[in-house]
């Protein structure tokens, strides 16, 4: 067949899948035992009146290794629907990181101004201290982590990518 | 017996999960579960045991019931049981799974647990089944609530046989099995989400044939997808073979999807295979690849796999599409559905080859046939392994045996010198590469086919693997026959060893062998023994005349070699015909495969 890139490729893949206890180790095992990578994972129940939950994983491969992980994916039997957001069309990702500083004086009010400026909210305040909680592309986040950690970053939380297709259709 | 009417609560009788078991397995068509009882499992032995429809077959180990199983679901198309206590009941079988994972056999486990109140305690015999099995089934439960355990136990059946078939554990802990709870019958179960695609797209189909018609070196490559769609999808792939002219090769897990004696038929293909299958593989201009896999042991090295051919692929299982092998069309979908459609297409487009090409074709893959690949150079003092599976096949052909083999070089001579003219005459381990799959799966196969020639080709270092299953042959009274070619090594390994290790045999020598004509005889059965080319047929004859179960100990060459051979890493071209051959690792990539 004519030769497909070998390049690797990074995509964002929607699975729907039952909410039941296994899910998650029949899917990461999956990942583990044919050395397909996860750059990030996220996992909630999105219908509950049907038990269903969506995952939503960041992986990375060559065109024909992500073709592989959407069929393995698709072949497992608690899986419902397996959608490549990044194929599909356009569709938005979204992170959100909690990120603790600690810092006085002039780094204190530098990272607040800086969290002003990347919309970042405080959750939680003491005298020594913000928990700030930024929400945004990875790279958003990227950016203001870097500039944290100069300020006193301490601590880092983040939830991985959850995705959605932009427009009317549902998955 | 039959509960259809109990869908709704009204009519259904409360019965303990043990009841619901047998009743499930009975529903399901089940008539025989391979088990070993335990702790966790007695409620259900004692279901067993209350009634007498469901019958219950005692392997000796665990292992040994998987693949019994496996020997009954491969013989008949059925799914197989196996029933086994927790923990190290449960373990014990892993194999075997994965066995049944690895070559697509659908087979149901039911596994003991301890009480949900004792799970991850680390309770006596208990084990995180579920979790270990989970890699290597093709979906695993654990019945947490009676109440689910009638509709699991139906899933999980739905799940072993349909699409890509495989094999289902069920983990039941010991309360459940003991609790009361509502039974639905199997028309009253849909599984909410797990529909494998069985018709395949009309436009590919339309486009394969187009594909096909224009070929002028056409080639059929057909596996083992074709023999779990079922004996029809054999048929309708001769039909297709007869109707276009076209030679056709199977792989291991493939044979008997096609008549092994029909003169289209060109051999296995594979590290082991005829030279005129894989040299028609390399030199093919559209291969119609259907339900095989582009095994490893099949391509050689990748890069070098069937370059000059435009490749269809028709599988139930997407994922094997693209795999490791680039096809130009892929069909997704059953075999047999698909085979019909194609046919049809075929037909109604008044298809026809191009004869002059076909004919051509057909001379060029006569002149490969002519260097007679699986010749052997006959001695008359000591046993060739090949000349005593030639006999043991012209001796038994006409009774059409059931064959069951261990892992090594007597199962590549196995399917070399035997020719399956019927799909499910042959249980082999092919995947997973199993020593000691050949006794326990000819147990199942036996059961299954009470009055039929069942042999287990045997090496005498597999077959020890699982030896004390003969006392199961013993209590059933099952003729199995195991014709062990005796070369006192682990021929497979040894011959490697002298290929790509210098002839260094590390512990490839199978040294302190028991007597196998007296170990016959202390398992209850008939041992016999031959040294001599002469003896080959006076053995096989004696062993044919005995209704008992019988091993035959036949001592052969301990130096020959299996050819052909297709070195690892080689191309199907770099293919070695013989002794003669100086083989070696292509290249040093080639030396680390396996």
């Amino acid at each position: 067949m004519a030769g497909l890139a070998s390049t690797n490729e990074r995509h964002t893949i929607g699975v729907v899948v039952d909410n039941e206890a296994g899910v998650l180790a029949r899917v990461i095992g999956l990942f583990s035992g044919r050395g397909y990578n996860i750059d990030s994972l996220t996992v909630a129940e999105v219908d509950p009146a049907n038990a269903l939950s969506r995952i939503t994983v960041v992986t990375t491969g060559t065109p024909q290794i992500i073709e592989q992980i959407k069929a393995q994916l698709e072949r497992l039997v608690v899986v419902h629907r397996v959608n490549d957001l990044t194929t599909g069309g356009p569709h938005v990702e979204r992170e959100l990181a909690l990120v603790k500083v600690v810092a006085s004086g002039n780094r204190r009010v530098e990272s607040l101004r800086i969290a002003d400026i990347f919309r970042a909210r405080v959750v939680d305040s003491t005298t020594k201290s913000f928990v700030f909680e930024v929400t945004g592309t990875s790279e958003k986040l990227n950016a203001f982590i870097s500039l944290m950690e100069p300020l006193g970053l301490v601590e880092l939380s983040r939830t991985g990518i959850v995705a959605i297709a932009r427009g009317t259709t549902g998955l | 017996m039959r509960g259809r009417a109990t869908g709704g609560m009204e009519a259904s009788v409360e019965l303990t999960g043990a009841e619901i078991i047998v009743k499930a397995l009975l529903d399901q068509g089940a008539d025989v579960v391979f088990g070993y009882p335990g702790g966790a499992v007695l409620p259900i032995y004692d279901a067993i045991f209350k009634q007498n429809q469901l019958r219950h077959i005692l392997v000796r180990h665990e292992q040994g019931a998987a693949h019994a199983a496996e020997g009954y679901a491969r013989s008949t198309g059925k799914v197989g049981v196996i029933l086994v206590t927790s923990g190290p009941g449960a373990t014990n079988t892993v194999t075997g799974l994965t066995d049944a994972l690895m070559d697509s056999i659908p087979i149901v486990c039911l596994t003991g647990q301890v009480p949900t109140h004792l799970i991850g305690n680390d309770a006596f015999q208990e084990a995180d089944t579920v979790g270990i099995t989970r890699p290597c089934t093709k979906h695993n439960y654990l019945v947490r609530d009676v109440k689910d355990l009638a509709r699991v136990l139906h899933e999980a059946f739905y799940v072993a046989r349909s699409g890509r078939p495989g094999p289902v554990v069920v983990d039941i802990p010991k309360d459940v099995a003991l609790a009361k709870g509502p039974y639905i019958g199997p028309a009253d179960v849909k599984h909410r989400s797990y529909r494998p695609q069985v018709k395949g797209d009309a436009a590919k189909i339309k486009a394969a044939v187009a594909m096909f018609a224009a070929a002028k070196r056409p080639l059929i490559y057909a596996g083992g997808g074709v023999i779990n769609s079922g004996p029809k999808a054999a048929k309708l792939l001769t039909d297709f073979a007869r109707v276009t002219g076209v030679p056709i090769t199977n792989t291991l897990m493939g044979l008997g999807a096609y008549p092994g004696t029909d003169p289209q038929f060109i051999g296995m293909l594979g590290m082991h295979g005829t030279y005129e299958a894989n040299l028609a593989m390399a030199e093919c201009d559209v291969m119609l690849n259907v339900g095989a896999r582009f095994d490893d042991r099949v391509t050689g090295r990748l890069d070098s796999f069937a370059k000059k051919s435009r490749k269809i692929h028709i599988d139930i299982d997407p994922s094997s599409i693209n795999k490791t092998v680039l096809v130009d069309l892929g069909i997704v979908g059953d075999a047999a559905t698909v085979l019909e459609d194609l046919i049809k297409v075929w037909k109604a487009g008044r298809h026809r080859l191009d004869q002059k090409a076909l004919k051509a074709w057909w001379k060029q893959i006569a002149q490969w046939r002519a260097r007679d690949c699986l010749r052997y150079r006959m001695d008359d003092k000591v046993i060739k392994p090949q000349y005593a599976l030639q006999r043991l096949y012209e001796m038994t052909k006409a009774r059409e045996p059931f064959i069951t083999t261990e892992v090594g070089q007597h199962q590549m001579w196995a399917a070399q010198f035997f020719k399956f003219n019927k799909p499910n005459r042959w249980m082999t381990s092919g995947g997973l590469g199993t020593m000691g799959y050949g006794l326990p799966a000819a147990i199942g196969v036996q059961i299954a086919h009470p009055d039929a020639l069942v042999i287990d080709v045997a090496g005498e270092a597999s077959v020890l693997m699982n030896i004390q299953e003969m006392s199961t042959i013993a209590q059933y009274r099952l003729p199995v026959k195991v014709f062990i070619l005796n070369n006192e090594y682990m021929g497979m390994v040894r011959q490697w060893q002298e290929f790509f290790h210098g002839g260094r045999y590390a512990e490839s020598y199978m040294d302190s062998l028991p007597d196998f004509v007296k170990l016959a005889e202390s398992f209850h059965a008939v041992g016999l023994r031959a040294t001599r080319p002469d003896e080959v047929d006076g053995l096989i004859e004696e062993m044919l005349r005995i209704n008992r179960p019988v091993i035959a100990d036949v001592m052969v060459d301990k130096t020959e070699n299996v050819f052909p051979m297709i070195p690892a890493g080689a191309a199907h071209y770099e293919m070695k015909l013989g002794p003669e051959d100086h083989v070696a690792p292509a290249t040093e990539d080639g030396m680390v495969l396996v």
